[in-house]
């Protein structure tokens, strides 16, 4: 390779399987039976059901108001009759409440959704419209958009960064969605960078899209957005690690990227805000990948929230085998699910079916100290003694070794040759300590 | 669904490598050594090879059932002290000697601290160190190599460093033929303990573990840097004393030691800058028990030294936590 | 030889010298009522007291911040023991025993998915509310047997935490650490408890568990005095233990249990051998 290209230091290479899915077009999925839209979607408070068992709605309306600032509402999916208002099964692993709606198929837009012209709008417009659709980071974690983009008037941002890194093995939705839909995502890039006021746009993208870079290259030609290749290397996609990659500059322990002039955006969430602003159409759907060894033909799909897996599944021409494992989003930090009657979310990028053999490993075995869970962390800490200390509840000692930086990427428990379950100690240590100090604060 | 499903925390997939694969993978890298070694010693190797590995595997099945412990012994890593142990004997010890250190290495090396990963040293070197405390004469009864088919009998001598510290000793100065065999010494031709001879033979292991990275560079790089530039300084201070680093770098178990027993992963340090610190002191004590110590070797006393500071080495030598300031693991 | 035997000798008087100066210069003046009752306390430090361990409780008894009957698992008899070196009068508490409410293990209640992963109940509490369909069922991942200081724990085969009426002190370590409030502290002297911690309707923990309580009412309608049955979930009212007998034969599930017959299925530990302890208190 003649240029080295920006990474940062420590990492995994897990083999990507994106040949899978990668060559498919998007596809727009069939409407299910029954949508179910959970009213918790996001990071911060859930919202509270404004529509009742039997109400009609339509495409767009909001059928979950927020509650505080760190919420946003919830919108239906098409136009149709509630069903129920009721816990079900919810991504995260226990019933929470959900709206579930049964299509009427006319898929009628909400009446009350209105298109703008962004140059008739200020900034903090564009912010609220942002809000009022719902959207929140596309990448996974799903925190709310409009909360990131109202960063507090003394931290100003000078570095807008979109990530197009799709560093997760098997996912190719951001993939996807650049090589088809680039002037959703670079309008969407525009109005971000005016409502940041950010002077350097920088869109990484992994050199293992290099179609995805030089299209968004050749479209970015004449316009201050720079395309960065980044290394193929897990997790590239991470913020801090992004922007270490892209700036050379590391986000402080404990701190925002705010904290040092910079702002991360999802491409996907880039589009959304695009159809949010302009459009004034609230997030209801999502390009979403349903792939692994279990399907039988993996695809692109773009998916309306609500609609439960095991429509995508039968979308997709149904099963292979019996998947030993039904994740939602990547296999390195997804969740696994209990059953398709679960739906996808805004959160969920893809929904991966793995075999029984592919998800079955060796009983864990002692630390043999081979460091390779040090070598691999991206945050540079020292995982294999932050889980043992994790595992004998000494609370203290693990806060020191500052368990509280780590990302939960995996790349430890990746690399582990004793296959000790690293993140899920680390985890439980994080919990403790959190517990610690609430109640030290009560 | 026929089937229940499987559920975890995150990450999902795994490399795929365990610690049974690291294990044979070591195994496999030190088969040229092993071959080396059957070639010059003929079948008396062989034996204390065979013997060792077989004992300290029979010795870890036996403690681990009279401690009603699940028997682990497939995850190869009794063989792998075993082998280690055998490359440091000399191919003439009595089986007895041979079976009493695998012993020792793996019940008093190893399980009475909890078993794999819970050693503070390095097993194999507590077994050598033992038994050339215990039974010095027959631990330091060298014989020259006698290539397989040249029909000559093992002729009892001493090792090129026991040769240079017998010399100076007598008489203050190296002796004259000391530099004469610096090629042949590389390739394994010189007295020795089994495993240590050849370093041609130990390099082609080291280099596969390096392509397996199951080793990383920096304990070799620091260990024999540090001897090289140590042993370099006496060297340029007096030459008519000191032996050339070099002579340093190719006889006695120094290349073992670096590459093999030095990064012995359970009992060395686990950051980067803990590596090289280990490294560094690895090899000064190398360097000074050789030129200044009573025995002529130094590198096992200098590893379970090492050995014993990991734990203070890995305090002290944290890595930067990403967001932290420059200088925070250093505490 | 002689110089050696003189200069280690030397060397030994010298440091004899200043260990016996060191040792009345800096000895730290410790109430002799401390000592001994730190000599009574069990020593396990488990922290029932509330202390991080008996040295702290020790100190607070004799400063008398606290009362006697703190320290579950020396029982009564620690209680008169204290009294009589404090010079207090005081009562012992009624003397409890922890209890797994539940007798569902790997065989008898159905798994809602195979967990893989961390052996410790809380992390899988936390994936997907637990590998167990009952939403109050033991997990049988061992924390509790881990947290217990006194080793009255046993996990069976099957994978359900039983606790040894016997080893058990009552110091309520493994309450803490169960992440699904599976155990509870029941009075020693009852030996009858329902054996089930699931508060759904009877059709559903019949989908779920073989031995269950279903929230049938037959016990109550047997022995009205002696349970009381709240939202699908029976329970013993223990004060009339000793009726309570009567209505275990009728339960349709079998969760109720008399320990003096028996542990749970799949146990190793015997029924107590010994009556007297139940009637201590």
């Amino acid at each position: 390779m003649a240029i080295k290209l920006k990474t940062f230091c420590g990492g995994i290479h897990p083999p990507g399987n994106k040949q899978w899915s990668a060559h498919k077009p998007i596809e727009d999925c069939p409407l299910p039976e029954e949508f179910i839209v959970p009213l918790a979607q996001h990071i911060g408070a859930p919202s509270t059901a404004c529509v009742e068992p039997g109400q009609l709605v339509a495409k767009g309306q909001t059928i979950g108001a927020p509650k505080g600032f760190v919420s946003v509402p919830v919108h239906a999916p098409t136009s149709g009759e509630v069903v129920a208002v009721e816990p079900r099964p919810h991504p995260w692993g226990t019933s929470l409440p959900a709206v579930v709606i049964r299509p009427d198929g006319e898929d009628r837009w909400a009446e009350e959704l209105e298109a703008a012209d962004p140059n008739d709008l200020y900034p903090e417009d564009m912010v609220e419209r942002v809000r009022l659709a719902g959207v929140v980071g596309m990448g996974g974690a799903a925190f709310p958009a409009h909360v990131k983009m109202s960063p507090p008037p003394e931290k100003k941002i000078h570095t807008l960064i979109f990530n197009g890194v799709e560093c997760e093995p098997y996912l190719t939705a951001d993939h996807r969605l650049m090589l088809e839909e680039p002037e959703r995502i670079l309008q969407g890039i525009a109005l971000l960078r005016f409502i940041y006021g950010a002077e350097r746009v920088v869109i990484g993208i992994e050199a293992n899209k290099p179609d995805a870079i030089a299209l968004l290259q050749a479209e970015c030609k004449d316009t201050p957005v720079e395309v960065i290749a980044l290394e193929v290397k897990y997790p590239q996609g991470a913020e801090k690690q992004l922007i270490a990659a892209v700036t050379g500059t590391e986000v402080p322990s404990g701190g925002l990227p705010m904290d040092i002039g910079v702002a991360v955006q999802n491409v996907s969430t880039a589009a959304a805000v695009t159809d949010a602003i302009i459009y004034g159409r609230p997030l209801i759907e999502r390009i979403c990948t349903v792939t692994g060894s279990a399907v039988r033909e993996p695809k692109n799909l773009r998916i309306r929230i609500g609609t439960p897996l095991s429509h995508l599944v039968a979308v997709c021409g149904g099963l292979l085998e019996e998947p030993g494992k039904i994740i939602l989003g990547g296999p390195m930090m997804g969740f696994t699910q209990t059953s398709f009657d679960v739906p996808a979310v805004r959160g969920s990028s893809g929904l991966l079916l793995l075999r029984e053999e592919e998800v079955v490993c060796q009983a864990e075995g002692p630390c043999i100290r081979c460091a390779r869970c040090v070598q691999g962390c991206p945050m540079h800490l020292l995982p294999t003694t932050i889980a043992a200390y994790a595992r004998r509840n000494l609370v203290a000692e693990a806060a020191e070794y500052r368990a509280m930086d780590c990302i939960e990427c995996g790349c430890c428990s990746y690399n582990c040759p004793a296959t000790i379950p690293l993140v899920q100690a680390i985890r439980y240590g994080k919990a403790a300590i959190i517990a610690k100090k609430r109640a030290l604060t009560l | 669904m026929s089937q229940q499903l499987y559920l975890s925390s995150s990450p999902h997939i795994h490399s795929g490598e365990t610690t049974s694969d690291v294990m044979r993978a070591v195994l496999f890298s030190l088969l040229p050594a092993c071959v080396v070694a059957v070639y010059f010693f003929g079948p008396p190797a062989l034996a204390v090879l065979l013997i060792a590995t077989l004992g300290c595997m029979a010795a870890e099945v036996i403690c681990q059932c009279l401690m009603g412990q699940p028997v682990s012994s497939a995850d190869g890593s009794a063989a792998v002290t075993g082998v280690l142990l055998a490359f440091n004997l000399p191919p003439t010890s009595p089986w007895w000697l041979t079976l009493l250190g695998a012993v020792i290495a793996i019940v008093i090396g190893k399980q009475v601290y909890g078993g794999l990963g819970s050693n503070p040293f390095n097993p194999a070197l507590v077994a050598r160190v033992v038994l050339l405390i215990s039974f010095p004469v027959h631990m330091t009864t060298w014989s020259l190599p006698a290539p397989l088919g040249s029909g000559l009998d093992l002729v009892t001598t001493a090792t090129p460093l026991g040769v240079w510290k017998n010399a100076v000793m007598l008489t203050g100065h190296a002796p004259p033929e000391m530099q004469a065999g610096t090629l042949s010494f590389f390739l394994g031709d010189m007295p020795g303990c089994v495993g240590e001879v050849s370093a041609l033979a130990l390099l082609l292991g080291a280099a596969y573990l390096f392509y397996r990275r199951i080793l990383t560079w920096h304990i070799p790089v620091a260990y024999l840097g540090t001897v090289v530039l140590l042993s370099g300084i006496f060297w340029l201070v007096n030459p008519e004393k000191y032996p050339d680093p070099v002579f340093h770098l190719v006889t006695g178990g120094l290349i073992l030691g670096a590459f093999f027993m030095a990064t012995d992963m359970v009992t060395t340090p686990v950051s980067m800058t803990g590596m090289l610190v280990f490294g560094v002191g690895c090899g000064v004590l190398t360097v000074m028990i050789r030129l200044f110590g009573g025995y002529p070797e130094g590198v096992s006393f200098a590893i379970l030294l090492m050995n014993a500071a990991t734990p203070l080495i890995d305090r002290y030598t944290r890595p930067k936590a990403f967001g932290m300031p420059r200088g925070e693991g250093w505490r | 030889m002689l110089a050696a035997i003189l200069s280690l000798g030397c060397i030994g008087l010298v440091a004899a010298i200043a260990l016996g100066f060191a040792a009345k210069k800096f000895a730290v003046e410790v109430d002799p009522r401390e000592l001994a009752v730190l000599e009574v306390l069990p020593g396990a430090n488990c922290g029932a007291c509330g202390f991080p361990g008996c040295a702290g409780y020790a100190k607070a008894l004799v400063a008398g911040k606290i009362d006697l009957n703190q320290c579950p698992p020396g029982g009564a008899e620690l209680v008169t023991q204290l009294a009589n070196i404090l010079g207090v009068e005081a009562s012992a508490a009624a003397p409890e025993v922890a209890v797994v409410l539940c007798q569902g293990d790997n065989h008898r209640a159905q798994l809602k998915y195979r967990y893989l992963g961390l052996e410790d109940c809380t992390a899988a509490q936390k994936i997907a509310d637990g590998p167990k369909s009952c939403p109050g069922g033991c997990l049988g991942l061992g924390s509790c047997q881990r947290a217990c200081p006194f080793n009255a724990i046993e996990i069976t085969p099957e994978g359900l935490a039983v606790i040894s009426r016997e080893k058990c002190t009552g110091c309520r370590k493994c309450i803490s650490v169960c992440p699904r409030q599976t155990i509870r502290m029941t009075p020693l002297e009852s030996t009858v408890h329902v054996l089930c911690n699931s508060h759904d309707k009877g059709a559903l923990v019949r989908k779920y568990c073989q031995i269950g309580c279903i929230g049938c009412h037959i016990c109550q309608k047997t022995v009205p005095q002696a349970y009381r049955v709240e939202n699908f979930l029976a329970e013993v009212v223990y004060e009339e233990h000793l009726v309570a007998m009567e209505a275990i034969d009728k339960c349709p599930t079998k969760c109720i249990r008399d320990f003096a017959t028996g542990y749970p299925d799949g146990s190793s530990l015997l029924p107590s051998t010994d009556p007297e302890k139940s009637d201590a208190a």
